[in-house]
């Protein structure tokens, strides 16, 4: 038997049975918090080359237009300007998404460089590489491109009406997707309650503190880019672009200033790429942050419409669901996006009987795309709310009614998949609602406090259908040290250092003798990029998997040089010793050991090899878009989140009193960033809940300036508590669930429920500003 | 082009370099000095991640034109460490308490703290939190940052960690 037919969550074999882990479950500082602290990584915008340029990108100022001629000479003229490209410079000026992988959506293409029409505010029309920045931002002014402006559709309902303006000839909507089980109109009929809601979300902001940047150079005839991207592999896009051949082209991920999805999709890549590839010097794009506020992707706005059926006692017999996603002006990642919000539409529990649609619709808003949570967080507001109005109606405590309903191992979903892994909500639930400890009192009058509850399913890894796959390559140096390569991106969250502790784990390589090689298209094997909360989980297997397979590969060696079987052997510390409890150690030979120096220099007497490439698979399956039914993720991570709000009657201000978090994350491999990821993604969520609006009118982004996006600073919101639930049960390494993106999603449905409980009215739209809790409370019925 | 020469004094070194009048003192210390601990991130002094201490004062280098700092004294993050890059006992605290995530707003943290913590010895976590109103992290959710700054602060009130910056 190999390593890779165990399945992940029986492991018995990583130490010697009964024994704990020795590095997995610490929470070590890593190369790259080292480096971080001390102010010396290199991020994307941190490289000059000799003879540098500068790009920059010319933008359309206006939503819904015509281009009806562009002028470039006064550009071109101006001292230092070295390239003005256009539409025309464009070898392969066109983009097919298709990020369902053409299961149901519509095919549409996106130019990289507008030529005849422009779809939205901030869309890239022409790119400038100039001799400094000055000069290119000049140069850009200078491009003179006329517009005719046309009609637009700036929201969802408009876009799906008749007779509206066309973003695409194809028509408005990109993709819609239905899954169905059961007799829902049947079951609503019957049900003792029916509960209905809206729900609204806004457009959101992802705010990584590092703009969108990189450099690119030629090299050998490749073109090269070192840029802030969550995916590498986007190289081959680049490459057909430029009508290259793949192996021309090389992309190198700098580790990131943060990425939360907004450098999922390309940036400034093919930006940079034309330029260089035109000018043959080496370029740096750097995006003003007013620009990446104007022009990057954001969070699709949702609206969410409910209607849950349920028996007297509270559980849930049937619910119907209809989500609309604004994607904005192409097509990104929104197919996706909007599966993943079908896909969870019902939250964490049991629905016997479901109709879920979920439409992307394009509109001349910026486009939207990969958010943490990606769809499957918006939906919470929705799921979570009508679980309360549930409690209402019925007169039965929210953690009732949830408690009730709550999905357990061996359920069906909607899709018709049975979970294999345990659900621990209830207990996540309880924890949560524990640290936060007596109900907080208001703080004079004029105040009233409530408390909320939100409850979570969250996918990690990708859709299922994908057949995903990562690799990585480990090898052991002559001295005993260890090298780790993996095409892995690092957004911050400490991918490449989690690869470390489990390489760590399994081959006693001490932490300091570990260097982990990641982010390069042409260096390292493939790991599929950093989205989808999947790398963990990807990564962290491939990367389990190889390091079992080099052990196994030695292991015959050091049990000849040691005396002992192969199977009764510890890897730790550097050195191979008989295992604690083996027949050798219990013949006195527990003192022998050799270390991982001399076990490299046998292995290469012998022939065998100390390096190892491991390509771990995940499962698969397919999903049927007609009917609805099939499968979706591998597998989920469920959580809880509970809060305290205090509401200010006079101004509708909220302030959060307490909150709390507990996520079950299957295994914590290092508990430190683990807690950093809940305390993080929480505080994002709070954002997203009661401050954050990139509002867009009529197509045009309002807040151009920072000053004007508001995420959470140190003094908005208190500390975040977190208690995490260990249930070893994920499909990550050694049990691991992911726990990237699950911790943003409960955060919006938790602070909606503290205000329903403070002031008696359910807010129904995000963000929760206080000219919205003042109107609710001005629907209150007064006592 | 317009240039001009000034001497900028930096981590305890003069440095002369030519600059536009219209160049930041961001644009100097990271563009030609190389400095990589001092970065853009907004450009309109919001987000804190260029901060550098001026004459020993938090300040935003997009803020302020690279002529205005010449006479002045300027320290980055890397200008709080010891030979054979030794770490401040602030960093470690930041170290230990896994306060940084993707490290971007990391030195302007630090260096915003240790202002404080100079000016008030042992602040509350409200005055820390307010202290750090202009430097915006996105991952942490600021609460291992202000714990790595809470640390620091009883330390230096306990009298134990070495002053060891400029």
């Amino acid at each position: 038997m190999t390593a890779a037919d165990l399945p992940p969550q029986a492991d018995q074999r990583l130490t010697e049975p009964g024994s704990a882990y020795r590095v997995v479950g610490t929470s070590p500082a890593h190369h790259d918090f080292v480096d971080k602290v001390k102010g010396s990584l290199l991020y994307a915008a941190d490289w000059r080359l000799p003879g540098m340029l500068h790009g920059r990108v010319v933008r359309s100022p206006v939503p819904s237009a015509r281009i009806t001629g562009i002028d470039v000479t006064a550009a071109r003229a101006l001292p230092g300007v070295v390239a003005v490209l256009t539409a025309a410079d464009v070898p392969s000026n066109a983009v097919v998404e298709m990020a369902s992988g053409g299961l149901a959506e519509l095919e549409v293409t996106m130019p990289v460089l507008a030529s005849d029409r422009v779809r939205y505010m901030g869309e890239p029309v022409a790119v400038v590489a100039a001799a400094t920045p000055q000069i290119a931002c000049e140069a850009a002014d200078l491009v003179a491109v006329d517009y005719e402006e046309l009609p637009g559709v700036f929201d969802v309902e408009s876009a799906r009406a008749d007779g509206a303006p066309r973003v695409h000839e194809v028509g408005n909507t990109l993709v819609s997707w239905r899954i169905q089980c059961g007799d829902v109109a049947g079951a609503l009929a019957a049900a003792d309650v029916v509960v209905e809601g809206e729900y609204r979300s806004q457009h959101v902001e992802h705010a990584y503190l590092e703009p969108e940047a990189g450099v690119g150079w030629m090299e050998n005839g490749v073109l090269t880019l070192r840029v802030a991207t969550q995916v590498i592999e986007h190289a081959a896009m680049i490459a057909k672009i430029l009508r290259l051949p793949q192996s021309k082209v090389r992309v190198i991920a700098a580790y990131m200033g943060g990425g939360f999805g907004g450098k999922e999709d390309m940036t400034v890549e093919p930006y940079l790429a034309l330029l260089v590839w035109h000018t043959r010097q080496p370029v740096r794009m750097i995006w003003d942050r007013q620009e990446s506020l104007v022009a990057s992707t954001k969070r699709h706005p949702f609206l969410m419409r409910y209607r849950t059926g349920a028996d007297r006692d509270g559980t849930i017999t049937a619910q119907q669901v209809e989500i609309l996603g604004d994607a904005g002006a192409y097509p990104n990642l929104s197919p996706r996006v909007l599966f993943a919000a079908a896909a969870c539409a019902c939250g964490p529990y049991r629905v016997p009987s479901a109709s879920i649609t979920s439409s992307a619709v394009f509109t001349n808003n910026v486009p939207s795309s990969a958010f943490r949570g990606f769809g499957a967080m918006q939906v919470t507001l929705g799921y979570e709310s009508q679980m309360d109005l549930l409690a209402e109606r019925l007169g039965l405590s929210r953690t009732q009614v949830r408690e009730r309903n709550f999905l357990a191992k061996g359920d069906l979903l909607p899709t018709g998949e049975r979970l294999d892994t345990c659900v621990e909500a209830a207990q996540t639930m309880r924890r949560a609602l524990a640290l936060l400890g007596e109900p907080s009192r208001p703080s004079g009058p004029g105040k009233l406090t409530g408390r909320g509850i939100g409850c979570n399913r969250q996918p990690y890894g990708r859709t299922i259908w994908f057949r995903d796959r990562a690799s990585a390559w480990l090898s052991l140096q002559a001295d005993g040290t260890l090298l780790i390569r993996s095409g892995v991106t690092d957004l911050g969250a400490g991918q490449a250092a989690s690869l470390c502790q489990i390489a760590a784990e399994v081959l006693g390589a001490p932490l300091d003798d570990i260097s982990v090689y990641i982010g390069d298209s042409a260096l390292n094997p493939p790991a599929g990029g950093t989205f989808a909360t999947r790398q963990l989980y990807m990564s962290g297997n491939a990367v389990l998997q190889a390091a079992r397979e080099l052990r196994e590969q030695m292991s015959p060696v050091a049990a000849d040089l040691l005396g002992v079987a192969a199977d009764e052997l510890e890897f730790s510390g550097g050195r191979v010793r008989p295992a604690v409890g083996s027949a050798a150690a219990a013949n006195g030979g527990e003192g022998v050991s050799i270390t991982l120096a001399e076990l490299v220099a046998a292995c290469d007497k012998r022939a065998v090899s100390t390096a190892h490439l491991s390509i771990w698979r995940a499962e698969s399956g397919s999903f049927d878009p007609r009917t609805g039914q099939g499968d979706t993720f591998p597998d989920y991570t469920y959580g809880t989140h509970a809060a305290d709000v205090e509401v200010d009657v006079e101004t509708g201000q909220v302030t959060v009193l307490r909150y709390a978090a507990c996520h079950d994350v299957g295994r914590a491999i290092n508990p430190m960033r683990v807690e950093g990821q809940i305390q993080g993604g929480a505080m994002q969520g709070l954002g997203y809940a009661l401050t954050e609006d990139m509002a867009v009118e009529d197509g045009y982004v309002q807040a151009a300036l920072f000053a004007n996006y508001l995420i959470p600073n140190a003094q908005d919101f208190p500390d975040v508590l977190v208690d995490i639930v260990q249930s070893g049960e994920g499909k990550g390494p050694l049990g691991a669930r992911g726990i990237g993106e699950p911790p943003i999603g409960n955060v919006a449905a938790t602070v909606a429920s503290a205000i329903a409980d403070a002031i008696g009215v359910r807010p129904d739209r995000l963000p929760m500003t206080p000219e919205r809790v003042l109107t609710l409370l001005d629907t209150r019925v007064r006592p | 082009m317009n240039k001009r020469q000034i001497v900028l004094s930096v981590n305890g070194r003069d440095h002369e370099l030519w600059v536009l009048p219209s160049d930041t003192l961001l644009d100097a210390l990271h563009d030609e000095l190389g400095l990589a601990d001092v970065r853009y991130g907004c450009g309109e002094g919001v987000c804190g991640t260029c901060t550098v201490l001026l004459d020993g004062e938090p300040t935003s280098g997009c803020l302020i034109l690279a002529v205005q700092a010449a006479g002045h004294e300027v320290t980055t993050l890397r200008g709080l460490m010891g030979p054979g890059e030794a770490m401040h006992p602030l960093q470690e605290c930041f170290l230990r308490r896994g306060a940084a995530q993707c490290g971007f707003c990391t030195p302007g943290m630090v260096l915003t703290s240790l202002d404080l913590v100079r000016r008030r010895g042992r602040p509350s976590r409200e005055e820390i939190r307010y202290a750090l109103v202009g430097n915006l992290c996105r991952c942490t959710g600021y609460t291992k940052i202000l714990d790595a700054v809470e640390e620091y602060a009883d330390a230096v009130a306990a009298g134990s960690p070495p002053e060891a910056v400029s």
